[in-house]
């Protein structure tokens, strides 16, 4: 995740201070990917010493206040310009996991796959009841007193979605891998010995810890 | 609990007999409350249309028993069997089945007019049913003259018409577009939070997501079940603005 990039986008709104940043960025996320304002100090002073954003004083009640330069305002036309790169494919333990389970005697496969679905399942149901939440809230600020809230409910409503694809993606891609199994009849060779039961794996954490670990 | 909608208990069904049976559900227990929107999932031949056939009255069961409402269907006559499918279970199919010589409100008024209900009484209930599915203004229009998302939810209408409280839903959302799907589950979850029992067959997981409780089958079985987190304040911590 790029935080320089956001935190400069953010400026290019209006000139805003550190915990100004970490708060609007949080509040059009969704608090998805907290930021710890240490975080976001230590990465304005790189962004000044780059030259991408410049001190403005301070607001009086000691808060140092950050504006964007115009090298920072060409950069951030820059990155929105820029696909996000996929060069190397993000870790994921989940692939890392069955590909291992698979090729070691004594794991059942088809436990590991069922109990992951389970957890992934559950994940599902959470976001999507936080969606039509979300979405109740957009709807009824969309049809009264529209504040500024409403655009960044819109994006945390975004947010949500691309977590709601991501998942699921991945209990698709565990019925495709049983079913592979299923018709290659692998994976239940040795089954003498099952490590895994019908409990959820340890990583199978609430959606908030899921995102916040990531 | 005594709002117990559907209700499976040991529910077996084989089709054919000796070595060349086959066994669609074998011993499944599953229980529906008022107010719940579950979903069933499963692989192909898993027994997920076999379960909705069963609970919808539709087969019968070649061992344990089947409630709809505290009534065991097994001891039903094929009359009495067709008029309580009549009063308490609606049927959602991915393919609407509606009846494209009628209207919208003729569609989900002929099951109430089939129960002898008056023809006048049965369209003031297929009104009341169009207006809490979001489509009264359409009442009188013609399947041909209607998209697909406005037929599905003809269907949905004649499903609950007349206070139904269970509503079998078979791949409802299959034939629509991904937002017209949502739509659908939008009103399957509205009919389940206004106190219906809720059954989807899907094969979609981010369907799934819109219920209470996903049972998964496989091999005529259920192997797991995924219930949502109950209590909204661990959701939403952390989440807080």
């Amino acid at each position: 995740m790029s935080i320089r990039h956001s935190l400069l986008a953010l400026l290019q709104d209006e000139p805003r201070y550190g915990y100004q940043l970490r708060g609007e960025f949080e509040e059009r996320t969704g608090s998805t990917w907290p930021l710890n304002i240490g975080q976001v100090y230590t990465t304005l002073d790189r962004l000044e010493r780059d030259g991408l954003v410049e001190k403005d004083g301070d607001d009086g009640e000691g808060h140092v206040i950050y504006s964007i330069t115009v090298a920072g305002r060409a950069e951030v036309m820059g990155w929105f310009a820029a696909p996000v790169a996929a060069t190397n494919p993000p870790r994921n333990e989940l692939a890392i996991k069955l590909a291992l389970a698979l090729t070691l005697d004594g794991v059942d496969v088809g436990a590991v796959i069922q109990a992951q679905r389970v957890a992934s399942m559950r994940l599902l149901q959470d976001y999507t009841r936080q969606r039509r939440s979300a979405a109740g809230n957009v709807g009824a600020e969309l049809s009264g007193t529209a504040g500024s809230g409403d655009i960044n409910d819109a994006a945390w409503l975004l947010v949500l979605d691309s977590l709601i694809f991501s998942t699921e993606a991945e209990v698709r891609w565990l019925d495709h891998c049983e079913g592979w199994m299923a018709r290659q009849d692998v994976g239940t060779r040795e089954k003498a010995k099952p490590i895994t039961g019908t409990q959820p794996p340890q990583n199978a954490e609430t959606p908030v810890s899921k995102v916040g670990s990531k | 609990m005594s709002n117990e909608v559907l209700q499976l208990a040991g529910v077996s069904r084989t089709y054919g007999d000796g070595a060349m049976s086959v066994a669609a559900l074998r011993n499944v227990n599953l229980t529906i409350h008022a107010g719940e929107f579950v979903a069933v999932m499963g692989p192909s031949g898993s027994g997920k249309s076999s379960l909705l056939t069963l609970a919808g009255g539709l087969d019968k069961a070649t061992g344990g028993e089947v409630f709809v409402e505290g009534t065991p269907l097994g001891g039903l006559s094929i009359n009495e069997l067709a008029r309580l499918r009549r009063r308490a279970v609606g049927y959602v199919f991915q393919d609407f089945n509606l009846v494209p010589t009628l209207t919208a409100a003729e569609n989900v008024a002929l099951p109430r007019e089939l129960d002898g209900i008056p023809s006048r009484k049965a369209r003031r209930q297929a009104k009341d049913a169009l207006r809490l599915v979001g489509i009264e203004d359409l009442a009188d229009r013609f399947m041909d003259q209607m998209s697909g998302g406005q037929q599905q939810r003809v269907a949905i209408a004649r499903a609950i018409v007349g206070n139904r409280r269970l509503i079998l839903a078979d791949e409802p959302t299959g034939a629509l577009d991904s937002a017209t799907g949502d739509g659908i589950l939008e009103v399957l979850r509205s009919r389940a939070e206004a106190g219906a029992a809720v059954v989807m067959v899907t094969h979609e997981a981010r369907h799934a997501g819109w219920a209470d409780r996903v049972v998964f089958l496989k091999d005529g079985r259920i192997v797991d079940e995924a219930a949502s987190q109950q209590d909204p304040s661990v959701l939403l911590a952390g989440l807080a603005h």
